[in-house]
């Protein structure tokens, strides 16, 4: 095999059994640090063996058997140094292995572990992409814009207090699944839109390995859960947000908004494929199970994407889908983003004046200020325009935003 | 696995009749499910006396160790399987004593 090829095979290998390696090892050892060390140093191992011997027939099974060796290696040394004879097996975890079949998979457990309501956000993501994706401390820092070491550190802290508080290895009781998967939700969307939005002045302005990232861990999710409308939600809201990247940013940088934009240049396989995943939940819904927000932005999203172009958008179904998400999530973001509804099917005074009055919440959130520097813009108020531009450049983080927003404003006459 | 579950006051105030009979109802519970090894309330932190003796003498010295707007007003120790079994009860904890809790493990 070529080094080349070698390569690819093991990059797809890794994206494949990464996480059911390490969450094999986390089932076997009882702890989240030896299987995360021995899982690295089995597909070290693969790097250095494949690319001459060739990849085994079970690239999978040799891994585990792999990190298992490893693992075990590791107690030895550490029992020899401490001098005592340690049962090798520290889990505490009362459960049997589940049957063989979707629930019973063991990335399950470890995804709920790693988005532990007791852990941070911050370190739940960070937990989520070492340890079910694999991705590197370095990747994570360098996608989240933070040190290497505070990351190493967020890591090590979180899973010293999974160990020392005994944060549970596994799958919530029916009871509290859908609360847990919520959180497990959140932190993907928080991946994905770091991808889609990132922030920071040296960054691109779309990360794809961010959203294709996160993309990847909620079809895992709803291979694992397909019975749950908001995986199924949260994985079309965002094929169809993706779908739509390439044509989002221009070749210069700068932000094309939803109705500028080239359709032609929209990904119609992912479009067909997120349609596909809405049709499946409105069945849903049209049989009496009443949708969560996620599909009701997938919705939304659905509507955005049918139309031909901009001018065919289906206004009256986009405010109707914000309606819904508003009586299920009385937020002020949802209530900016129902006012861009209703200023293409009412005119942008009378969303001006639903916009103003979020002003109270809204005032650090530049989406806030950019929505009614548009509005003002249509309205012809240029200097309120401008100074709103100008706060909305001033709280935006984003490179391809700030360049259109300044764009806009020196547009202005 | 045992948990410190601390109550966090901010207020003067003592338990009204409501909460002690909540909390005495939530104690009896943890008592008949084998959660329950200990609970205490305590007394105002200006009743606190703190004593050094690393350096040979006593040293007594009135007051908390740390003056703050939020202080311990008391705690449970729960026997409990793992941290979920113990999240659940100390959010019931919470709800009867009508305060602010914190779960710590136990080494």
């Amino acid at each position: 095999m070529s080094v080349a090829g070698a390569g690819a095979a093991i990059t797809r290998v890794h994206q494949q059994e990464w996480a059911r390696v390490v969450a094999a090892l986390a089932r076997r050892f009882g702890d989240l640090d030896i299987a995360e060390e021995a899982a690295a140093e089995a597909f070290a191992a693969a790097v250095e063996r494949w690319p001459a011997g060739g990849l085994p027939p079970n690239p999978g099974g040799w891994l585990t058997t792999t990190a298992t060796r490893k693992a075990i290696d590791r107690i030895r040394r550490e029992n020899k140094r401490a001098g005592i004879q340690k049962e090798a097996l520290l889990v505490h975890d009362d459960h049997p292995p589940g049957p063989p079949g979707v629930i019973g998979d063991e990335r399950l457990r470890l995804i709920f572990t790693c988005c532990h309501p007791a852990l941070s956000s911050q370190a739940r993501v960070a937990l989520t992409l070492r340890l079910v994706a694999g991705l590197t401390v370095a990747e994570i820092a360098r996608a989240f814009l933070v040190q290497e070491a505070a990351v190493g550190q967020r890591i090590t802290r979180a899973k010293a207090k999974i160990k020392a508080a005994r944060i549970p290895y596994r799958v919530p009781s029916t009871e509290d699944l859908p609360a847990r998967v919520s959180g497990v939700l959140t932190v993907l969307f928080l991946v994905f839109n770091e991808g889609y939005l990132a922030t920071g002045p040296g960054t691109d302005p779309v990360r794809a390995d961010l959203t294709a990232e996160a993309i990847r861990l909620t079809r895992l999710i709803r291979a694992l859960l397909p019975g749950d409308g908001e995986v199924t939600g949260l994985l079309a809201l965002m094929l169809l947000i993706e779908a739509r990247r390439t044509a989002r940013v221009s070749p210069s940088g700068e932000l094309i908004p939803l109705g500028e934009q080239d359709r032609a240049a929209w990904d119609a396989a992912l479009i067909a494929e997120g349609h596909q995943l809405v049709r499946e939940r409105l069945a849903a819904a049209a049989a009496g199970v009443a949708p969560g927000r996620y599909q009701i932005l997938a919705a939304i999203n659905a509507v955005h994407t049918t139309a031909r172009d901009a001018r065919a958008t289906d206004w009256s179904q986009v405010l109707a889908l914000y309606d819904q998400l508003a009586r299920l999530d009385p937020s002020p973001i949802i209530a900016l983003n129902r006012a861009i509804a209703i200023a293409e099917l009412d005119g942008p005074q009378v969303a001006l004046a639903a916009v103003d009055r979020l002003e109270h919440t809204l005032a650090g959130y530049h989406p806030y200020h950019a929505t009614r520097a548009d509005l003002l813009r249509r309205l012809g108020h240029s200097q309120e325009s401008r100074a709103a531009y100008d706060k909305a450049i001033e709280l935006a983080g984003n490179t391809a935003e700030i360049a259109y927003l300044t764009r806009r404003r020196d547009q202005l006459r | 696995m045992q948990y410190l579950v601390s109550v966090i006051d901010d207020t003067a105030g003592l338990a009204t009749p409501d909460e002690e009979a909540a909390i005495d109802a939530f104690n009896d519970r943890l008592q008949a499910e084998g959660h329950w090894v200990f609970a205490g309330g305590l007394a105002a932190p200006s009743t606190a006396t703190v004593i050094d003796n690393r350096g040979g003498e006593a040293l007594f010295t009135d007051g908390p160790f740390v003056e703050s707007k939020e202080y311990l007003a008391g705690f449970w120790v729960l026997e409990a399987a793992d941290l979920d079994a113990a999240l659940k009860l100390a959010a019931e904890g919470s709800k009867a004593c009508n305060r602010k809790v914190e779960v710590r493990p136990f080494l």
